[in-house]
């Protein structure tokens, strides 16, 4: 007899119908609309043009700021009247409203609360999101994942040309690249990477921790983390630009191999004998730019940074919204209330033309600069390019042509949601500058006040690094992080290949995790029918390290040459700590059993003098995602 | 060869409209066979079709290959479907599908259609989740696959299953003595 299970089986399979035809192409089309309607409006034009603009208006708006008599109180009360009215839930029961007014709620994860008006409009009701714990691994989606308002229509077709209300996700991307994968000296000997001075991963990375979320995978990258903190290393003595210390130490999560630690320290430059400076700011005055986080945050820490300029000095502000515009004139550093008042109307609205503002503040630096002055661009944004060039390939080629004409480009990312940090990452690097992110205002004073000599003062351009290991000493090697800044072997020497630039007081820090040759770590057995000839050199050398760089403003480029041998010791650092952190939070197959509980341990151990804090800020950022990682 | 639908959903989830469009036209078929299966009428498995592709888009977006797409599409169905019912409930005329009124119109539309009465029939006498359960693994399923779509354990799938099987045969014999 068969099976009870089996009979239905074959009922329900002779009664499962066909789908419908003509249903289906329908609901096939339904799909595709809703499909080409979120990436249209991810990327999509929304061109309006209400750039602030100083003018007779300015005047009207300081005077209603200045009123505080009765008859303004009113006024204002009844302003924000009228705003409850139109931006709250409540107002939305006030108001009448039609099915087709349904706003297109723009994605938004941060703020949800107060950005997000949730229409009372006969949407059915949300489908759950399929998966829970997904949305809860990927960062600030999940917020919406509990929230997600999707337009289904359901069985009649009465809804189905309403417009679409899109999940909250959040639109960030970040830069990055697989993890480098270790690499067997006998077949690759040569490594050769970028050095890179940005920190904006750690800062994004320290606001995921610090709103409860783990950090994606992308936003790390370790090379930004470790080279976020300040080390103690020797400072260049006669002149030199910048001085590269090498030392090995124990590999904190494998015995058996060593961690090779490449350290670049460059020269300060005397604050009194500093080039004088013209510096255009650049600032994105978008509707993202709104939240507290972004345009507010940007005013103070600029604020912050005019007190370390001196009256030699010139800036410009150029703000672009929909339009681009020169909101101020190249004004000498000492017109502070100037200054101060140019920012100060700034407000943010409309969308974002990155492009346009690019160019003009581009033909600002140049009309500003003068023989031995340095010329900086500084783009204040979320990331969000979404007029004109809008393509980070584009993008970057229309910033290296502009980077040989001398203006520098630093990026300096504000607030979370849609950070696109792979546009800000492209502008960095291509620009000849350098990529912060600044969460807080106690990261604008690292950035801005203490740093600033560095961030605006260059002193090597083009630095690439390039390390040649032995294969009589070291079996495999694995450079931590620098993903993203991979040279091919060939571009070391050639002068044409852009790569990063170090400003007065930087520190770059690269670590390789290498195998002696006979060490149990080794991962790659010897080749059978390898074609390796066996090394008939009896240098006792781990490697040799090959360092390039250019004088600012120079086309040529200079050699530095140093053997690593082995007997260049020392104790594993904070570094390493970090370095292990950076990879437990990205990507931990190499580190075996090594935790967080093990890295917090080596941070304490190895935290040394700590003047601003900032390492035991780590500290506690380590805790936080231990605690984040276990649920 | 055929690229996978784990790629293709990435590629649309990054944005590649092509990709999304091979992707939704290849797994619709697919997706109103288990449609069906979950609310035992053509017109209502056609309409939660239509409900899973306007999400879909939205959906595809946080997806990040962590679960098959199969799985993750049928979760997705799954719980689309659950959603379904639980406003159809509030509905005057409310058929979660396999409901009296389903039950008489095709009887009365098709007196001789004894198989499928008997499926109804059999389907309706179901609780939801053991018809969740029976669903999936009638679609080719595997315990394992439809315990992680249906988010519990491999061992409540099967002891799902016995519990239908039960059902089902204790139905058999009151129909055929």
């Amino acid at each position: 007899m068969t099976d009870a299970l089996d009979t239905l089986k074959a009922a329900m399979n002779a009664a499962t119908p066909q789908p419908n035809a003509a249903r289906r192409a329908e609901n096939i089309a339904l799909a595709q609309k809703n499909y080409d309607h979120i990436q249209g409006t991810l990327d999509g034009t929304r061109p309006t043009s209400d750039r602030p603009r100083p003018g007779p208006l300015s005047g009207v708006r300081n005077m209603l700021r200045s009123i505080s008599s009765r008859a303004g109180l009113t006024v204002t009360t009844a302003i924000v009247a009228v705003g409850i009215v139109i931006l709250t839930p409540l107002g939305d029961n006030l108001m009448p409203k039609r099915a087709g007014d349904v706003p297109f709620v723009a994605p938004t994860t941060q703020q949800e609360p107060l950005a997000v008006t949730e229409p009372k409009v006969a949407v059915p009701q949300p489908i759950p999101a399929p998966m829970v714990e997904m949305a809860a691994e990927s960062g600030a989606v999940a917020p919406a994942a509990s929230r997600a308002q999707m337009s289904a229509p359901g069985t009649s077709q009465l809804h189905s040309d309403m417009p679409l209300l899109t999940p909250e996700t959040n639109t960030e991307a970040f830069a990055n690249a697989d993890a480098n994968p270790v690499q067997t000296t006998a077949e690759t000997p040569v490594s050769t990477f970028s050095i890179d001075v940005d920190t904006a991963s750690y800062a994004v990375i320290r606001n995921s921790l610090t709103t409860g979320q783990l950090p994606p995978k992308d936003a790390v990258r370790v090379e930004e983390m470790i080279n976020y903190f300040p080390y103690d290393y020797a400072a260049p003595t006669d002149g030199a630009a910048f001085l590269p210390t090498v030392s090995l130490s124990q590999t904190p999560w494998n015995p058996d191999t060593r961690l090779l630690h490449i350290a670049i320290q460059g020269t300060a430059v005397e604050v009194e004998n500093r080039p004088p400076l013209n510096l255009v700011f650049l600032i994105d005055t978008s509707g993202s730019m709104q939240d507290a986080s972004k345009l507010p945050l940007l005013k103070q820490s600029f604020r912050l940074m005019l007190g370390q300029l001196r009256p030699e000095d010139q800036i410009a502000i150029v703000a672009y919204a929909g339009s681009a515009g020169e909101v101020l004139a190249p004004t000498s550093a000492s017109e502070r209330s100037t200054i101060l008042a140019a920012l100060d109307n700034l407000s943010a609205g409309g969308s974002t033309a990155g492009q346009a503002g690019l160019q003009q503040a581009y033909a600002t630096a140049a009309a500003m600069s003068a023989e031995g002055e340095i010329s900086r661009v500084l783009l204040a944004t979320d990331g969000d390019f979404n007029v004109g060039i809008n393509n980070d390939d584009d993008l970057k080629a229309y910033i290296a042509d502009k980077r040989d004409s001398g203006t520098y480009l630093s990026v300096l990312g504000f607030g979370r949601g849609n950070l696109h940090d792979a546009t800000m990452q492209a502008l960095a690097q291509n620009g000849n500058g350098q990529a912060s992110y600044i969460d807080t205002l106690s990261e604008a004073q690292k950035v801005l006040v203490d740093q600033l000599s560095g961030a605006l003062f260059p002193i090597a351009d083009d630095v690439k690094i390039q390390v040649e290991f032995n294969p009589a000493t070291v079996a495999e090697y694995r450079l931590i992080g620098y993903e993203t800044r991979a040279l091919r072997r060939e571009d070391f020497n050639n002068d044409k290949v852009d790569a990063g630039d170090i400003g007065a007081g930087h520190q770059v820090t690269a670590l390789y995790e290498i195998t002696p040759t006979g060490s149990p770590a080794t991962l790659n057995d010897p080749l059978r029918y390898g074609t390796a000839a066996p090394t008939t050199n009896d240098s006792d050398e781990l490697a040799f390290l090959r360092l390039r760089y250019k004088a600012p403003g120079t086309d040529t480029s200079q050699l530095i040459e140093q053997p690593i041998t082995a007997s260049m010791s020392a104790d594993p650092s904070f570094a390493s700590a970090i370095a292990g952190f950076g990879q437990l939070l990205r990507d931990d197959r190499y580190l075996g059993n090594w935790s967080f509980d093990d890295a917090i341990a080596l941070a304490t151990q190895t935290k040394g003098a700590d003047p601003y804090g900032y390492r035991a800020e780590a500290i506690q950022l380590m805790r936080l995602a231990q605690s984040l990682s276990q649920n | 060869m055929q690229t996978d639908d784990d790629t293709l959903a990435l590629a649309a989830a990054r944005g590649e409209t092509s990709a999304f469009a091979v992707l939704i036209e290849r797994q619709y078929d697919r997706l109103f066979r288990l449609c069906f299966r979950l609310t035992g009428s053509q017109a209502d498995a056609e309409d939660l079709t239509q409900d899973i592709c306007a999400a879909l888009p939205g959906k595809l977006r946080s997806y990040r290959a962590e679960a098959s797409f199969t799985t993750w599409l049928y979760r997705l169905c799954v719980n689309a479907a659950h959603d379904r019912r639980r406003r159809a409930a509030t509905h005057a005329r409310a058929a979660s599908g396999w409901g009296e009124w389903e039950l008489n119109r095709r009887a009365e539309i098709d007196d001789s259609a004894q198989a499928i009465d008997w499926l109804t029939t059999a389907m309706r006498s179901l609780p939801d989740d053991l018809r969740d359960t029976l669903a999936l693994t009638l679609d080719d399923m595997t315990h394992a696959q439809a315990g992680e779509i249906l988010g519990i354990s491999e061992g409540t799938i099967s002891w799902r299953i016995s519990e239908a099987k039960k059902h089902l045969s204790s139905l058999r014999q009151e129909d055929r003595p």
